[in-house]
């Protein structure tokens, strides 16, 4: 994971640049903590559907595996996308952004149909100790997404009036930290939460 | 040796197939329930590896050690939160039961 961004314009530049790396990965490392919380109330709380409807009555399979292609995908988009800056090449930036952001707009498109569909139902969050966690941790995720696709739309425009210069680069670096680590998250919430319940 | 286009795929298609083994298990409903269960927490910590490495690059010869320790560190504190807390909570769910 050392910076793979390109030429830096002198020392103390890549310097800067590593030290907000490491940074923002211990941001990312206290982010994991949250989450690991949030699953472990998640695995605790799952049992209490205090006579309410159970994972097995409100999740889709078929739901859960589109969200986890559309997260998927978009993880190896923005890592193309990484790929071209590092080459220089700014529109191709621009392409793999734009489609990182459509599959990652699905997702929590998707997200709050499957949400807006439960609340409807009668299974909101003040159902049940069990969807009380399960909003919250895959709330949690979801939010994380959307502040993601809006980090990706501001990176957008400053890649398109600013140039994929250094620093430009560097906060492109980040944003994809952050965004693989979302899809990691994914992977726990889809493996502690969708499939059990399903089971 | 900066990561390629090769990196990313690598990562993709193993996390497809590390996807695809639990989706279709709760689908087919081909193992028992306690089997089903292993199999999915063994494809979810390897698709979890499978993402550090190939998205995050993470590795022993080039990411920088703080950033090791870091995650290290994170990994011994969860599995003393998560671990700790389902002790306490399993525990005394049994001590209720008697």
């Amino acid at each position: 994971m050392s910076l793979h961004i390109g030429i830096a314009p002198n020392r103390e530049a890549e310097e800067a640049a590593e030290q907000r790396a490491m940074g923002f990965w211990l941001y990312l490392m206290g982010d994991a903590v949250i989450f690991a919380l949030l699953f472990m109330t998640y695995g605790i709380m799952q049992g209490n559907t205090a006579g309410g409807p159970t994972g097995k009555a409100l999740f889709s399979l078929s739901n859960a595996a589109i969200e986890t292609a559309l997260l998927l995908i978009s993880s190896t988009t923005f890592g193309m996308a990484s790929i071209a800056a590092r080459q220089g090449e700014r529109s191709a930036v621009l392409g793999w952004l734009a489609v990182t952001f459509l599959l990652g707009a699905s997702f929590v498109f998707l997200e709050i149909r499957e949400f807006t569909g439960m609340i409807a139902a009668g299974a909101g969050p003040q159902r049940s100790g069990f969807l009380s966690a399960f909003f919250t941790l895959v709330g949690t995720h979801g939010l994380h997404v959307t502040v993601g696709l809006i980090w990706i739309v501001i990176m957008s425009a400053q890649v398109w009036l600013k140039g994929l210069s250094f620093p430009v680069a560097s906060r492109l670096f980040r944003l994809g930290l952050f965004w693989h680590f979302l899809d990691i998250a994914w992977v726990g919430i889809f493996s502690v939460v969708y499939l059990p319940g399903l089971l | 040796m900066e990561p390629g286009r090769r990196s990313y795929l690598t990562g993709f298609v193993l996390a497809v197939v590390l996807t695809a083994i639990p989706f279709g298990l709760i689908a087919t409903h081909a193992l028992s329930p306690v089997a089903t269960i292993w199999i999915i927490v063994i494809t979810a910590v390897l698709q979890i590896l499978v993402h550090l490495r190939w998205f995050l690059h993470i590795d022993f010869a080039t990411t920088p050690r703080e950033n090791l320790l870091a995650l290290a560190f994170t990994g011994v504190l969860l599995f003393l939160m998560v671990g700790g807390s389902f002790w306490i909570m399993i525990d005394l769910h049994t001590r209720m039961a008697l």
